[in-house]
């Protein structure tokens, strides 16, 4: 049995170049793995029943050796978050409604990783379309925190990052609308990247808010993070929003200037976290790199702007779930009764409740109190980053106000719920990348939860976050 | 102030029955969300009109369009797509009646 639990994308590359292994004994290692740890955590959805095949696919490309056949990424095993599409699989968004829809074609991120010889060990468990912060919105239960099992892995991708958390995976892909892969990976001890808006297509996602969707990588390290960018980012015909990164690479700095909103970190965070945090910055410090204040006027309407406009346009997207094209039916006594039957059964409370919520913002007589006036502060909080990126290279905050909550804490109160996205939703909402890396621990009833450093970075400079993230993995 | 009636007007907009019992934990759940989300209204706008202007900066949404043209070939995702529908009659999706 090889051990994963050190294994990086480069070391398990180099081991299947050298032969150390194959990539079906890579495979079946993860797939034992799943197989004991899966029904306490239940991170996977479904196990693909042809993961071994692809392994064998992968280890013919490595054995023929070929230039340009062989990646990084060939036969390495990834975990896909449920609202990505494989073609000819289930992609069921953890909704009664989807339940057995199965994709017609490949999302481009999965075609890319496919391209690259990536392996697929299965789909995973999340928050219904994507809503919510603990996976706990699944119609499948709860996804459970490989380092605590009695607490939430964190959501949206839950089921993604407690694959990877777990080592039933080593890697996966998640989406973040407002921090549904950096939340989670900050509570399982992960990295998540939250890539620039446009650096990757969102074709083949099943979408929630179109305008802040993203999907983007789970891993144990930067590094790792890095190479998956870089396989699956780039200008895509069937994604008119994505674009190829205009940076040139020639402006790099070794020494970094980090902004810290102080001002935005006043109330609202746990103790130990902003402990964690400071001694982080003191660390980054220490590293020669130069800590300093900065003012972002308008962050304090981040999450309430967000709320409006990510529910308008979960109202808008989800309305294509009708019981007509695809997925479940309830029968009604007309096509009306059908609708509001279908809707009403399968759809589960979250997201009926934030679709409700959407077209409230968007109705007559709401919409410029709502939408309109969210829209204008959201251009104001652009103006703050691009203000703020004038004087400092990257802005820093932690990612989560606290480390991971039990199962079950905050499930009776939507709004508690909302407040734990204070700080990731910024980036979705401005637009530029934003990473979470691993700082350290917080302590609990014996257990020592992960904390996550979020670094934001100026659009398509996701180089700095894997710059500065390497340099708070070398410093933790 | 969110009432009874608002919740009900919004599910049928919606297109999403609510049972009864649910209507007064959803009412008092989105009066709760909405109370929080009316901070927007405190943010200081230079000017509506010129902070709606687009931003012209990396990141900024804007239009793409294409020509139209490269059409696929009659029928060639039928199937694949069509595979998906509950119900179905030959080539189309069948529904209710609707007049």
């Amino acid at each position: 049995m090889i051990d994963v639990s050190k294994l990086t994308i480069e070391s398990a590359h180099d081991h299947l170049i050298k032969g150390d292994f194959t990539a079906v004994e890579l495979t079946q290692t993860y797939l034992d793995i799943i197989a004991k740890k899966n029904p306490e955590i239940n991170a996977y959805r479904e196990v693909f029943v042809d993961a071994l095949e692809q392994a064998k696919q992968a280890d013919i490309k490595i054995k023929s050796g070929k230039v340009g056949s062989v990646n990084l990424l060939t036969g390495i095993p990834f975990a896909m978050k449920d609202n990505i599409l494989i073609e000819g699989r289930i992609a069921g968004a953890s909704s009664k409604i989807l339940e057995n829809y199965k994709a017609s074609y490949d999302a481009t991120v999965t075609k890319k990783l496919k391209e690259a010889g990536a392996i697929f060990l299965g789909r995973t468990n999340m928050d219904e379309f994507a809503m919510g912060g603990s996976t706990e919105n699944s119609a499948y239960g709860a996804t459970r925190n490989p380092v605590d099992p009695t607490r939430v892995s964190g959501g949206s991708s839950g089921g993604s990052v407690a694959a990877v958390a777990m080592d039933g995976a080593l890697a996966a892909l998640g989406t973040d609308t407002g921090g549904s892969v950096r939340q989670p990976a900050s509570f399982c001890g992960m990295v998540g990247l939250k890539p620039t808006y446009g650096a990757i297509s969102r074709y083949g996602l099943i979408a929630m808010g179109s305008s802040l969707d993203q999907a983007g990588p789970i891993t144990k390290t930067v590094a790792d993070s890095e190479i998956i960018f870089n396989t699956i980012k780039g200008k895509d015909k069937y994604d008119s929003t994505s674009a190829d990164s205009l940076f040139t690479g020639k402006e790099e700095k070794l020494k970094l200037t980090i902004g810290v909103p102080r001002h935005f970190m006043k109330e609202g965070i746990d103790v130990d976290v902003l402990k964690n945090f400071e001694e982080t910055l003191k660390k980054l410090e220490n590293a020669g790199h130069t800590i300093v204040d900065v003012s972002l006027p308008n962050i304090d309407y981040s999450l309430a702007v967000y709320y409006v406009l990510m529910p308008a346009e979960v109202s808008s997207n989800l309305a294509r779930f009708d019981g007509i094209k695809y997925g479940a039916h309830a029968d009604g006594k007309d096509l009306l009764e059908d609708y509001m039957l279908t809707r009403g059964q399968f759809l589960g409370k979250e997201v009926r409740r934030r679709i409700i919520l959407g077209t409230y913002v968007l109705s007559t007589g709401y919409y410029d109190a709502y939408y309109g006036k969210a829209r204008a502060t959201q251009n104001l909080l652009k103006k703050d980053f691009i203000e703020a990126f004038k004087e400092v290279d990257v802005i820093v905050t932690p990612t989560s106000p606290t480390p991971s909550f039990k199962v079950g804490e905050k499930a009776s109160d939507p709004l508690s719920m909302y407040l734990a996205d204070i700080f990731t939703v910024t980036a979705n909402l401005v637009g530029v990348p934003a990473i979470s890396v691993p700082c350290g621990t917080a302590n609990r009833e014996g257990k020592d939860l992960p904390l996550g450093f979020q670094i934001m970075a100026p659009h398509f400079r996701e180089d700095i976050l894997f710059q500065l993230g390497k340099v708070v993995e070398s410093v933790r | 102030m969110i009432t009874i009636e608002d919740i009900q007007k919004l599910s049928e907009l919606s297109r999403i029955k609510i049972a009864p019992e649910e209507q007064e934990t959803l009412r008092t759940q989105i009066e709760s969300i909405l109370g929080y989300i009316d901070q927007i209204k405190k943010a200081t706008l230079v000017s509506d009109a010129v902070s709606q202007k687009p931003t012209v900066q990396a990141g900024a949404l804007r239009n793409v369009l294409r020509e139209d043209g490269e059409p696929h070939m009659p029928s060639e995702f039928t199937e694949r797509v069509l595979a998906s529908a509950p119900a179905r009659e030959d080539n189309y999706l069948k529904v209710k009646k609707i007049m």
